[in-house]
């Protein structure tokens, strides 16, 4: 039921079902095709400023293109990267983490150099320079972002692990003949999951604003598929004569890390005890 | 001072695997940077020339080992795009990435402390909730789009502020630091000094704006930790006023837990001047790095990128080192 405890994750999740809503149903909720291009109705600005046109409620681009369907279809991929990112980063590093923590010696040592070698780096730099190398390409820049964020799992999941493989219950089950493996995915790691939820929460977050500014750079996605960050680097150029071409992408990527945050804030206050005791 | 020799000494084999992996990056790539070179129409002899008098040809270990023993003689090649020594480049435009970067950094720690410092003494209350709200909408700005938003307000609409540069052209500046707020402090230069600020203002908040919300968030729950310690209890018992008890007792030994993530950020910030610089066209490492992207110049954005990770390094090493500064119970 509703409870203002819990204000954070109702608002902050029906943002993103919102989101998840417009990128699934994006065909159907799109006015218009992205791609379509109406010059004679270029830079034409949101149906409610003068010279605005019903036909296109937030405006269209410099190329005749309706806002609103691409920033609608812009979800899908903002949605996809960061979804994608936050399953594979957090399955190699939930996996290494778990295995260094657990297992400890050469398992721990070699995981933590190479650790320590992905920490020497600022993310977005990883994430920047891979894409530098490898080029344009939904899969490059979902492997460039999951490069540069599984370490973060792995980091809280090797600690966590390190302090629960001491407990009672991991011990019962080893006594009761249960097999290091089964000790470790069965019992262990899912009592990891409640940081790793957080973690992945706010790791969309910023998986999401990493996308676009790498689609802003010219990094990210082909600029024929309509994405915020690259909405928003096409519109700069026509920042004081066409501002909308800016405002719309940028407030579209602001709401949904908002939301994610929001989320993100309610789930920690939930999960992390020294946080309760704060409130 | 033996205690740093050997964090440098450690860090060793972390930059060489560091360079390694770029350089590796760099031969995967699909693109061969001779044809980028030469154009399409250049003809095999033209390509293997090139390839020889570039060492391409030669095994990527042997390769790599040319450029490790170059480099430390500090001879990093020249670059492709512009036809200079890349240590040239890197110099011309490293000031201009570092006073953006201690910009941003004052910026940040003038909100975001004092914020966070006040919120949690008056935890729960109006002004909490307001600075916490801010706070998370900082977290969640793209700081690309409030740069754009800012041009558009501050430099389109107003005109209070210029949008691109580092200074007004026209105006000489004598450089000696390279740092121009510096430069033009120190050769009494007013009209460059005013220049110089108005074009660093929303460059810095831009790039300030996101750390000043992570800073904000960590001083305001950091305070609140320490208050709850019994030491805290202690000082108010023996009668200490609440202004000592805050300044001498919670916010120095907040400071650590601020102070680490300023250091972890200032990664975030080094990277995140990438973007600032070229919404702004700040002339500076970041916007150095986007040109040689877009222009394929390979040699320059592997250099650009290892002095990004070294500098990084460097930083978190001397915030180790600061911690015992603050908190002496803390030994290297």
């Amino acid at each position: 039921m509703f409870s203002f405890r819990y204000l954070k994750i109702w608002v902050g999740g029906a943002i993103l079902a919102l989101l998840v809503l417009c990128g699934v149903a994006a065909p159907l909720i799109a006015p218009r095709d992205p791609q379509a291009q109406t010059l004679e109705d270029r830079l034409r600005p949101p149906r409610w400023s003068e010279n605005g046109m019903s036909a296109y409620i937030l405006g269209t681009d410099n190329l005749g293109r309706d806002m609103l369907s691409r920033i609608v279809y812009g979800s899908r991929i903002s949605l996809m990267v960061g979804a994608a990112t936050v399953i594979f980063a957090g399955l190699v590093g939930c996996t290494l983490g778990a295995i260094a923590g657990y297992f400890g010696s050469t398992a721990d040592e070699i995981v933590s150099k190479v650790s320590e070698i992905f920490l020497a780096f600022p993310f977005l730099l990883i994430a920047i320079a891979i894409m530098a190398f490898l080029g344009q390409g939904v899969g490059n820049l979902i492997m460039a972002l999951m490069l540069s964020r599984w370490v973060q799992y792995c980091r809280v999941v090797r600690g966590e692990v390190l302090s629960l493989k001491e407990r009672d219950f991991v011990t019962a089950a080893k006594a009761l003949g249960a097999r290091d493996g089964y000790v470790l995915f069965h019992h262990v790691v899912p009592n990891t999951l409640a940081s790793v939820i957080v973690i992945a929460t706010f790791g969309m977050a910023i998986v999401i604003i990493t996308e676009a500014s790498l689609s802003f750079l010219g990094l990210g996605v082909p600029v024929h598929i309509p994405t915020w960050g690259s909405m928003l680097a096409e519109g700069r150029s026509y920042i004081n004569r066409a501002p909308w071409l800016t405002i719309f992408p940028g407030l579209a990527i602001f709401i949904t890390v908002f939301g994610i945050n929001l989320l993100g804030d309610g789930l920690r206050d939930i999960f992390d005890p020294k946080l309760r005791r704060q409130r | 001072m033996h205690k740093l020799i050997r964090r440098l000494l450690g860090a060793v084999p972390v930059l060489l695997a560091i360079s390694f992996l770029i350089f590796l990056l760099m031969h995967i790539a699909p693109g061969d940077p001779v044809t980028l070179m030469l154009g399409d129409n250049a003809t095999p002899e033209d390509v293997a020339r090139l390839r020889g008098e570039l060492g391409l040809d030669k095994p990527i270990l042997v390769q790599y080992w040319d450029f490790l023993s170059r480099a430390v003689r500090g001879d990093f090649g020249r670059s492709l795009k512009f036809g200079e020594p890349v240590l040239k480049l890197v110099g011309e435009r490293l000031p201009a990435t570092l006073e953006l970067a201690f910009a941003s950094l004052f910026v940040a720690i003038t909100i975001a402390v004092p914020v966070g410092v006040y919120s949690a003494i008056r935890h729960n209350s109006l002004v909490d909730h307001a600075g916490m709200s801010v706070a998370l909408i900082g977290v969640s700005l793209p700081n690309f789009w409030l740069g754009i938003m800012l041009i558009y307000f501050f430099g389109g609409q107003l005109n209070w502020l210029p949008v691109a540069g580092r200074i007004e052209y026209g105006i000489e500046i004598k450089s000696i630091t390279g740092l121009y707020l510096i430069d033009s402090l120190l050769t009494g230069n007013f009209e460059a000094l005013v220049s110089v600020a108005k074009h660093l203002l929303m460059p810095a908040f831009t790039l300030g704006a996101a750390l000043a919300a992570i800073v904000t968030r960590i001083s305001r729950s950091s305070v609140l930790e320490v208050m709850r310690q019994d030491y805290v209890t202690t000082a108010r018992a023996k009668g200490l006023s609440e202004r000592a008890v805050i300044w001498r007792h919670i916010v120095r030994n907040a400071l650590i837990t601020i102070v680490t993530i300023l250091g972890l950020q200032l990664g975030a910030l080094l990277s995140g001047s990438v973007v600032t610089e070229t919404v702004f066209s700040f002339p500076g490492i970041g916007d150095l790095l986007i040109q040689s992207i877009s222009a394929r110049d390979y040699k320059l954005t592997q250099i650009l990128i290892l002095m990004f990770a070294v500098t990084y390094f460097v930083v978190n090493l001397l915030v180790d080192f600061l911690y015992s500064w603050i908190d002496p119970r803390i030994k290297f």
